[in-house]
């Protein structure tokens, strides 16, 4: 295949890749958008192969099988309340493909100067060229190796292989600091003396780092972690782009790369806390008062028998989910007490917190497997000002999400932070498992509020019991 | 233990203690229920429909001689005889207003239970019988109102001419007054309210009604809940306002209330000279004598053209509602004392809505409870004021400098870096302004499926991979089949989990 018709290839499959994302704007076109995004890639999979050498064809089909058929087996198995972690791994994959793809490179450019012949050839780089170069091995090997053990990391934390509360080095922020100075220094010791072993205990550096970082922050700040770690992996394809002089390479990594930074923006600013406070690590270490832990207030309970009574008499119920929802998979339950309510002609909707769950969008999967239809889905800015004339909300599994403090009390940790107001509606009902407090470690007064109730016990239990009463 | 309901011998009573569903939640609670037989007659629930409950049907001295009895009015001198010893009484008591009864309470080995007296807590508004009296006495003033009113409530455009709705001012936005503005408001009126505090102008006007206000001020706080009688200079802006509504308005509801004492006159009789002919007065406070100067207790009477209508029994005129709500707020209260659900009266002091509640304790005066506060507040205010953070001024200097560096660094790079690097430079910049378009697009309900193709897209990298698999160096050969492999991953695992979750989305 000549070079033209390669070049002509990226060219159709970057437009593709475009045309995937911009599919996914609407969930009406999101299923051609990623059809365009899988013929994309077999575009360029194949004018790749077709254009370069033909040997090694069996190994590498070998290989590309077993990797599709592991990949296959991953989206199969998984189950959506794990979505995050499958994310967060594939996000490594990427990074680590980087990395090895770096080293391969550097072993080419330091064997291409001792033998400077490539086939009939002769190939000599100017020092500034090849100083570039370097750079761009650097670059793509240290992003890389960040991202896989940063995600490694996330994954297992999503998890609960791994405590999620934040945990950092003695010394903090600036031994992490020390870390990545001294993985920067190794780089530059490899740029200028081209030691592979100075590239090696860079990316053993990079690797720890990687690991530091995502060990120091909280679960609730996750979303903003997967998606930075998104971002990075797509600025890890771009950087390798640069390395290979292939534009495709770096046209899709920019656009991954931009689509991890609007994410990680847009949770951020849906905390109302700066990306560089969520890196720095959880909750406390800002200054302002911890709220007095007294007793605030009296809760008052109330039981199965009486909220479906409560649901029953309503005309329109708005249900917020949160993290609790997916921990207690009490979506299922859920999509058929929807079912119930709207066939006795109450208007039920689903309010969204952009940050509720492990994932941006996490909950949206969730309840969409359950069969719920996203049309009665709405976002906070969709339905926050619609509190006022709801008859009822269920607050299921969700705390910092609707925590009243957050606009009322000027010295909360959490102030500030954009909440959904269910407190304005005539009713409040909140499954919870007991009266622990959020993640943010912040008391609720939501719950001590007057038109409040507390239900307490397992969220799946809970509403199946509601179930019953239908 | 036996819970006993007898009949209310009230001549223009119709409400009854209990009714077929209370009795079922009763035995819940662990007691047997004993009704005397036609007690539930008047309010529309007959013998046969208690018995299928579960209660037994009873003669008068069966019912007395329970455990429990639950009723509806103060008991008589007859009645509080025929209470066996050690047995306990729930009813409306009024103990502020009738000394002499609690004397002749006090003087039997009895435990009373005055429904009238629950303190008002959040946790006690389900046995709160004088909110849910009121309630249906609001109600019900404008359905009298009504029927003595000679006009449509709402207005009307008709062939044979335009009809202006009715005007209803409520004096008192308590419970009753806003059950008042609710029914009155859906039967069309134009509704406005009145009352002291003014920190009922949001429930005012959450039931659609116009919130009047007096443009005086005064400190006001109702630490018990309840509204307080009010300094001279204030009842004369008062005053003032009521004459100017008199003489709009077609319809006037008052429910002002101070516990305790008369109810304070508030519709002069100049004002109602003042009202046009045919226009109605229901006055709610007419039991402890009335908010007006022409009400007459229990009578409809007309004056200056005015009907004034004084009725005290409203809920009882409601007997199935009322009976039923009343009968509720029993059980809740049985609950309440019932920990263990055994059918045992347990009578704890140390809860303050029990407490408050019990006036009589084995023969002793308990009444009145020690205050309680309503609702308890938030335990002190989190104390220090945090000092807002220091915004450190923007130095204005760093943008610029910071933009200044860049541009020098860039131009350093742009003049030494070839220009292979330039262009691929370029397409990165143009990328990810592309990208940055057409991610702002995407709905957030699809930012799990938008990581998850971005993911499978970002295995593009698998071409890097495929472009040094033509190497022969076999460390180059490795780490590339391993690159391949892993991006493969990448690929087929973020396209199938994207599938398999827009696979879900469904529209409804």
């Amino acid at each position: 295949m000549s070079q033209g018709l390669l070049v002509s290839a990226y060219l159709i499959s970057a437009l593709l890749f475009v045309m995937s994302l911009a599919g996914l704007s609407r969930q009406e076109s999101a299923k051609t958008g990623s059809l365009y995004g899988m013929v994309g890639m077999a575009v360029a999979v194949l004018a790749t192969l077709g254009h370069a050498a033909t040997e090694g064809l069996t190994l590498i089909t070998l290989l590309m099988m077993a990797g599709a058929a592991i990949g296959l087996y991953l989206a199969k198995k998984v189950e959506m309340t794990e979505m995050p972690q499958l994310v967060a791994i594939l996000n490594g994959f990427g990074g680590l493909a980087a990395v090895l793809i770096g080293f391969s490179s550097a072993i080419e450019a330091i064997n291409l100067r001792a033998a400077p012949i490539v086939g009939k050839f002769i190939v000599e780089l100017s020092p500034t060229e090849q100083l570039i170069h370097s750079i761009e091995i650097f670059i793509g090997i240290i992003i890389g190796a960040i991202t896989f053990s940063g995600s490694v990391v996330a994954c297992l934390k999503l998890n609960g292989s791994i405590n999620s509360r934040p945990a950092s080095l003695p010394g903090g922020h600036w031994a992490n600091l020390a870390v990545i100075a001294a993985a920067i220094l190794m780089g530059v010791v490899y740029v200028q003396q081209d030691s592979i072993l100075a590239l090696v205990v860079m990316t053993a550096l990079a690797f720890v780092f990687g690991i530091t970082l995502v060990m120091g922050i909280g679960g609730a700040d996750m979303p903003v972690v997967v998606s930075m770690l998104n971002a990075y992996s797509g600025i890890a394809a771009a950087a390798t782009g640069f390395m290979l002089g292939n534009n495709l390479l770096i046209i899709t990594g920019a656009m991954v790369g931009s689509s991890g930074a609007i994410l990680s923006y847009l949770m951020c600013a849906a905390m109302n806390r700066s990306f560089i406070s969520v890196i720095l690590g959880g909750f406390g270490t800002e200054s302002g008062t911890v709220v007095s832990d007294g007793e605030q207030g009296e809760h008052v309970e109330i039981n199965v028998e009486d909220t479906a009574e409560l649901l029953k008499n309503a005309s329109s119920v708005i249900i917020t989910p949160g993290y609790g929802m997916a921990v207690a998979q009490a979506q299922h339950p859920l999509r058929e007490l929807v079912n119930k309510l709207r066939a006795q002609n109450i208007k039920v909707r689903f309010g969204i917190h952009p940050v509720a769950g492990r994932l941006p969008g996490h909950m949206n999967v969730l309840l969409a497997e359950a069969k719920v239809p996203y049309d009665i889905v709405e976002e906070m800015d969709e339905l926050n000002d619609d509190f006022t004339e709801t008859d009822v909300v269920l607050v299921i599994g969700a705390n910092d999400t609707v925590n009243p403090a957050a606009s009322e009390d000027p010295g909360s940790p959490i102030a500030g932070m954009p909440v959904l107001k269910v407190w304005e509606a005539a009713r409040v009902v909140v499954f919870k498992r007991s009266m622990a407090t959020g993640y943010a470690g912040v008391q609720n007064p939501l719950f001590f509020k007057e038109n409040a109730r507390m239900l307490f016990g397992d969220a799946h239990d809970t509403v199946e019991g509601i179930l019953k009463q239908f | 233990m036996r819970i006993g309901i007898p009949g209310e011998i009230q001549a223009n009573e119709n409400r009854v203690a209990a009714t077929p569903d209370t009795v079922g939640k009763l035995q819940k609670l662990g007691y047997d229920v004993v009704i005397e037989s036609g007690a539930g007659e008047k309010a529309s629930f007959g013998d046969a429909a208690f018995a299928e409950a579960g209660a037994q049907i009873g003669n008068k001295t069966d019912v007395w001689s329970s455990d429990i009895v639950l009723k509806v009015n103060p008991p008589t001198d007859e009645e509080i005889a025929l209470l066996k010893d050690g047995a306990s009484l729930a009813s409306f008591i009024w103990p502020g207003q009738d000394q002499e009864l609690m004397e002749k309470l006090s003087q039997r080995n009895i435990n009373v239970l005055a429904l009238d007296s629950v303190p008002r807590l959040s946790r006690s508004q389900s046995l709160d019988a004088l909110s849910s009296m009121a309630n249906i006495g609001g109600y019900r003033a404008v359905v009298e109102a009504s029927h003595q009113f000679g006009r449509f409530f709402n207005g009307q455009i008709t062939a044979a001419g335009k009809i202006p709705p009715a005007k209803v001012m409520v004096i008192g936005a308590g419970v009753a007054g806003l059950a008042a503005l609710g029914a009155a408001g859906s039967m069309g009126a134009i509704v406005r309210a009145f009352d002291t505090r003014p920190e009922v102008k949001e429930q005012v006007e959450s039931m659609g009604a116009e919130f009047l206000e007096l443009d005086y001020e005064e400190e006001q706080d109702s630490s018990d809940g309840y509204a307080k009688e009010m300094s001279q200079a204030f009842i004369d802006a008062e005053m003032a306002l009521f004459m100017e509504q008199a003489k709009e308005v077609d319809i006037i509801i008052t429910t002002a209330l101070i516990p305790g004492r008369p109810a304070p006159k508030l519709i002069l009789e100049d004002m109602v000279k003042a009202m046009k002919p045919g226009s109605v007065i229901v006055d709610l406070a007419a039991q402890t004598g009335g908010n007006c100067d022409c009400t007459e207790k229990d009578k409809v009477v007309v004056k200056h053209g005015v009907t004034v209508i004084g009725y005290t029994d409203l809920p009882s005129r409601l007997p199935n509602q009322s009976s039923q709500l009343y009968g509720t707020n029993l059980v809740n209260m049985l609950k309440l004392m019932t920990p263990e659900k055994d059918g045992e009266l347990v009578i704890d002091f140390e809860d303050e809505v029990v407490r408050g509640l019990t006036v009589v304790k084995g023969g002793e005066i308990t009444w009145p409870a020690p205050p309680v506060k309503v609702s308890a507040a938030p335990a002190a205010k989190p104390a220090p004021v945090i000092e807002p953070k220091e915004e450190k001024p923007a130095k204005p200097w760093v943008k610029p400098a910071m933009m200044a560096f860049g541009a020098c660094l860039f131009g350093w790079i742009a003049n030494s870096a070839p220009a292979a690097f330039l262009e691929h430079f370029t397409v990165f910049v143009l990328s990810s302004i592309v990208g940055y378009y057409v991610i702002w697009n995407v709905k957030s309900a699809l930012h799990t499926p938008l990581m998850s193709v971005t993911n499978a897209i970002s295995g593009i990298i698998v071409v890097g991979a495929l472009m040094q698999m033509g190497s022969d160096n076999n460390i180059i050969l490795a780490l590339s089949g391993i690159a391949l492999m892993v991006a493969m991953i990448n690929i087929v695992g973020g396209f199938a989990v994207t599938q398999r979750m827009l696979k879900m989305f469904i529209r409804d």
